[in-house]
């Protein structure tokens, strides 16, 4: 039964551009592709922290890294997604490689903040990139194209998100049931044990760690294109917050509910955004009681802890 | 070279301002295993508080007693409402429920007072400057300030390492449930520290009212300084809270000016225009890694037991 829930949440985002919408069509697309996007950068967030353990406090970094892939190649007249993706996964890659290897030096508390630290230091070198606009960000000329073809516009947009989303969960899915899953997730529970068995607990979490950093640029690269604008604020520490926030209240370690955490997040956003201005009034009591009385996350409801 | 010196003074101001957070929450954190993020909220209530009492009386010293002592009660209201459920808990719901805090205090404050900075006028007496030497003067607010932090520093030096109550508080940091199995009410001894650690914050946001703009959110920046001193000066640990403080406020300053400097050397005005403030801006997080990367526990970590 329980197998059935991934399958369903895909059918139902599958069916949203069939349902009969009238003029609000546009704007649900938007919103539920949005949801999507971040819904992948939770769920890459989720291979870290729900598979391995690892509570990076910075994975907005690869939002930015992606979406400044998109603005830098942009301003270079390439477009073709191909070369994009290739770019930006390849360069969240190196960034995580390098920094997780400090990173992973050390533990607990220490892990968080040098994650976050290593992200702040991202957020600012964007920001100083004046010749893309600095903090005020840059606008892109178009959206990328595919062979040429310029796909990500409209409804295509919204199916490309859902099938960048599909395989990214199903790769997810395989590698955390993997011989390197099972190998991280006894990380997790111990590594000094996991070590003994004859595993590099380094290694396998530095994996991870890349693994993660390129699926996410990948959500970068999508919000960039949804938004034509780059800019550094897709790399702040506070949304790094709401990464884990997503994670968290869609129960760690099940993947699938990192989409349903991003779904919760926004649509919650969206529907106290419209009711008052001051929505994060209700937003942050509702997060703390979510926290103390709700452990194991929407994916947790109607059954064991994960 | 009076430049120079006029940074120096402006770097352990800043260095103290931050001790002042800082110190709260290595305290909170080394005793009860507690991340706070939303410790940064606390020093801007004091600044709003400040302003608040400040409207009221008229008085700069009234409004700092008042202030520190209602940001201390807020601190310990927030205790009994939300944080004592998270002890024990894990750092990442921890983490999340604080976040929630954050949002929740930082609009609170904006439906409350506005959006819009306000200001605190200095003290009448301390309004003046000082010829330091020719050609040079230093504001006495400013000095005052260095005064104010370094007093604290010694207060909570002897405090810690010379009282009962500090013992206690050294004993918990090593081990608080063997602590607790010899007879001492830890969660008294908790709630003690956390108001401490509060009213300090609230302090510090009085202190630093009539130098900075007012606003929500303003401790969010500060927040992420102060973890990085006590990640730097390793957790839990007063004197590695001083002496991280102190060094990230010199690098902060100081650095900024010698890298704007370097860089200019190095690639001319033009580039040093674009790579200086963000080399600048990275270069406390730089620090901080690379602190982490040769000694994973911070500078001073204190002695814990399992």
């Amino acid at each position: 039964m329980r197998r059935l829930v991934p399958v369903v949440l895909f059918a139902v985002l599958a069916a949203v551009p069939f349902l009969p919408l009238g003029q609000e069509a546009n704007f649900v697309l938007l919103l539920v592709s949005r949801v999507m996007v971040f819904g992948l950068a939770a769920l890459s967030l989720d291979l870290l922290l729900g598979v391995g353990g690892m509570v990076s406090f910075g994975h907005a970094a690869y939002l930015a890294i992606g979406a400044y892939a998109v603005a830098v190649l942009d301003a270079n007249d390439i477009t073709d997604v191909g070369v994009v993706l290739a770019v930006a996964m390849g360069a969240a890659g190196v960034f995580a490689l390098a920094t997780g290897a400090i990173a992973l030096r050390t533990r607990g508390v220490n892990f968080i903040m040098i994650t976050l630290a290593f992200a702040q230091m991202v957020f600012f070198a964007f920001g100083a990139l004046s010749a893309y606009g600095g903090d005020d960000g840059y606008s892109l000329a178009a959206r990328n194209t595919v062979l040429g073809w310029p796909l990500l516009k409209g409804r295509g947009y919204y199916w490309a998100c859902l099938a960048v989303l599909v395989v990214a969960y199903l790769l997810c899915r395989m590698l955390a049931a993997s011989r390197f899953g099972r190998a991280l997730r006894a990380v997790k529970q111990n590594p000094a044990r996991a070590a003994a068995m004859g595993f590099n607990p380094v290694a396998l979490q530095l994996v991870a760690m890349v693994v993660g950093a390129m699926l996410c640029s990948v959500a970068g690269v999508l919000l960039a294109n949804g938004a034509e604008f780059v800019s550094p604020a897709y790399g702040t520490w506070q949304r790094s917050g709401d990464l884990l926030i997503m994670v968290i209240l869609g129960g760690a370690g099940s993947l699938h509910g990192a989409i349903f955490g991003s779904a919760f997040v926004l649509l919650l956003e969206e529907g106290l955004g419209r009711a008052t201005e001051h929505w994060r009034l209700v937003f942050g009591p509702l997060l703390v009681l979510c926290v103390i009385f709700f452990r194991g996350g929407l994916a947790g409801i109607g059954g064991r802890r994960g | 070279m009076t430049l120079l010196i006029v940074q120096l003074l402006n770097g352990v101001q800043l260095g103290l301002l931050l001790f002042l957070i800082a110190a709260g929450l290595t305290l909170v954190f080394g005793v009860m295993d507690f991340i706070n993020l939303a410790h940064g909220v606390q020093y801007m209530l004091g600044a709003y508080l400040g302003v608040a009492f400040f409207g009221m009386t008229g008085s700069f010293w009234l409004a700092l007693v008042l202030a520190a002592g209602a940001a201390g009660a807020a601190g310990l209201v927030l205790e009994w409402l939300v944080f004592r459920h998270l002890y024990g808990r894990d750092h990442l719901d921890q983490v999340l429920a604080t976040f929630g805090v954050i949002m929740a205090l930082n609009e609170g404050v904006r439906v409350i007072w506005g959006a819009a900075p306000l200001e605190m006028p200095m003290p009448e007496v301390l309004s003046g400057s000082f010829q330091l030497m020719p050609g040079l003067r230093y504001p006495f607010y400013r000095v005052a300030l260095i005064v104010a932090g370094l007093g604290v520093a010694g207060g909570l030096a002897w405090a810690v390492n010379r009282t009962r109550v500090g013992m206690l508080v050294r004993a918990g940091t090593s081990n608080a449930v063997m602590v607790s199995a010899l007879g001492v009410d830890i969660e008294r001894l908790f709630r003690g520290v956390f108001g401490v650690g509060a009213v300090l914050a609230g302090f510090a946001g009085v202190l630093a009212a009539p130098l900075v703009a007012v606003e929500p959110a303003m401790g969010d920046n500060l927040l992420i300084l102060a973890f990085v001193v006590i990640v730097i000066g390793g957790v839990g640990a007063i004197r590695g809270a001083f002496v991280a403080a102190v060094l990230v406020g010199l690098v902060d300053t100081v650095g900024r000016t010698l890298v704007t400097d370097a860089v200019r050397v190095a690639l001319g005005a033009s580039g040093a225009a674009r790579v200086g403030p963000a080399v600048a801006s990275m270069l406390i997080y730089l620090v901080m890694a690379a602190v982490l990367a040769v000694r994973p526990a911070g500078l001073f970590p204190a002695a814990r037991g399992a």
